[in-house]
């Protein structure tokens, strides 16, 4: 057993787990957060998109013995005081969902690629951006379309629309 | 997965020891390959010590005529630095190319180099470069440290620190990505440094990155595309898969190479 310390969507948290226990694993079984997805378990769809520090990790290919001090953000920490987080309304909005179970990870990398690339994404970059994530819906045409819009709304341009 | 220890140390000494005392001991840096790896039961070590918790061990700085690399620094960190793409700028593109951006804010140079996955795009830069790899113990070539299909010269309990990189005069990099992995199915890496010019190629041969001689011969004359015209690697040696043929990839590494060079020459 080993002991990890760590912050999950603002709750300071401290687990004895078995040391191959995955981020992913301390998230949905032990803390019971099970909107982030376990599509894969082999690194490559990205339903299981957290933030650690900020920036996006596959939480199914990190231990939650490395995230000792780490700041965690999962799908259920982005929206704020009962109002969707502007990337999630965008998904709403423009139908980026079919079955919903890649949603989870397309939401929190859609946010790192706004917080790496800014709020002005067009097509080309939000589908390089998005290689690491699956989805076997969509065909992806409206999950571009609600990231390009969220990330506009993140800047401020669906406040401006609603005024 | 299977049972393991864990440790994290906080200094590099440390962590020597206890990869020196452990029977079965791995070092885990992004994880982006070991785990996996564990997953799949390809790897089982008795013994797993975090590296994240080293200091030193990250960091980019151009030292004089070498940038060099902590082994420990995220490919995210290469592929947005200022001082790798004003020095070297294939290498910044190199990293864009590799994965996808939540397994770039992981995975590491040392963790690459280490793994030497015989598709895996730094081995390219670091042979076609000339780069030193530094260990905890000794500084070993670019030339001897790759050694075929996982296999590099890394000595049992060996950790890797840095990584430093000549700066060229010029230097591009092109891979054919596979579409589901994105792994190089062929990438070429050519560098120009003074007189000498290396050409490395990575995804097509069947013991793992190489150094592709008749190109090096043909780019010395003149450093243009058009030096290549002709020129395909012999198919002996190259990887035969699923994915693709030998006669294939040496297509792939020719076509490669040729715009490996266009793209050195727009700097
Ligand atoms: C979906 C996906 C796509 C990918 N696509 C690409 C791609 O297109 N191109 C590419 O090149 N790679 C790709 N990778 C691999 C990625 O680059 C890995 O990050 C890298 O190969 C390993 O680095 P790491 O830091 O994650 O190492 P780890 O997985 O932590 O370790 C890998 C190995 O290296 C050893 N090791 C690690 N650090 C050191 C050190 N400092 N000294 C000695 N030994 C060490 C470990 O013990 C282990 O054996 C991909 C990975 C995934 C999951
Ligand atoms: S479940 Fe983590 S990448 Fe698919
Ligand atoms: S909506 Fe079903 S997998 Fe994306």
């Amino acid at each position: 057993m080993t002991t990890v310390s760590l912050t999950v969507n603002g709750q300071s948290v401290t687990k004895d787990i078995d040391p191959r226990t995955l981020l992913v694993q301390l998230l949905r079984e032990h803390l019971r957060l099970t909107g982030t997805h376990v599509g894969c378990d082999t690194s490559q769809c990205g339903a299981c998109v957290v933030h650690v520090n900020g920036v996006s990790v596959k939480s199914c290919t990190m231990l939650a013995a490395q995230c000792e001090g780490a700041f965690v953000t999962t799908i259920e920490g982005i929206a704020e005081g009962g109002r969707l987080h502007p990337m999630q309304e965008a998904f709403r909005e423009h139908h980026g969902l079919q079955c919903g179970y890649c949603t989870p990870g397309m939401i929190m990398s859609a946010i790192d690629i706004v917080n790496r690339k800014g709020t002005a994404l067009d097509e080309a970059t939000v589908r390089h951006e998005l290689e690491g994530n699956i989805c076997r819906c969509t065909g992806y045409h409206n999950i571009v379309k609600a990231v390009i819009a969220g990330a506009e709304a993140m800047g401020g341009g669906m406040r401006q629309a609603a005024e | 997965m299977y049972a393991f220890e864990f440790h994290r140390p906080t200094s590099l000494r440390q962590a020597a020891n206890l990869l020196a005392k452990a029977e079965d001991g791995r070092v885990l840096a992004g994880g982006q390959s070991l785990l996996p790896m564990m997953k799949l039961r390809l790897a089982s070590p008795g013994t797993v010590i975090d590296l994240g918790g080293v200091p030193g061990m990250t960091g980019i700085e151009r030292k004089g005529r070498s940038l060099v690399i902590g082994a420990m620094t995220r490919h995210a960190e290469v592929e947005n630095s200022p001082v790798v793409k004003e020095a070297i700028p294939a290498l910044a593109h190199l990293v864009s190319v590799l994965g996808d951006p939540a397994v770039r804010n992981r995975g590491t140079i040392g963790g690459s180099l280490a793994n030497n996955d015989p598709s895996a795009d730094y081995p390219a830069a670091c042979l076609a470069l000339g780069a030193t790899i530094v260990t905890n113990r000794r500084r070993i070539a670019a030339d001897e440290f790759f050694q075929g299909v996982f296999t590099t010269a890394l000595e049992e309990g060996e950790i890797i620190v840095k990584v430093s990189f000549p700066v060229p005069s010029r230097a591009g990099y092109e891979k054919f990505r596979h579409p589901a992995s994105r792994f190089a199915l062929a990438g070429v890496f050519v560098a120009k440094r003074g007189g000498e010019v290396r050409v490395a190629v990575t995804g097509a041969g069947d013991s793992g990155v190489f150094r592709w001689e008749a190109a090096e011969t043909a780019l010395q004359g003149r450093f243009v595309p058009k030096s290549l015209d002709g020129l395909k690697p012999s198919t002996d040696g190259m990887n035969s898969d699923i994915h693709a043929d030998a006669a294939y990839r040496a297509h792939l590494v020719a076509v490669m190479a040729r715009r490996a060079v266009e793209k050195a020459l727009r700097r």
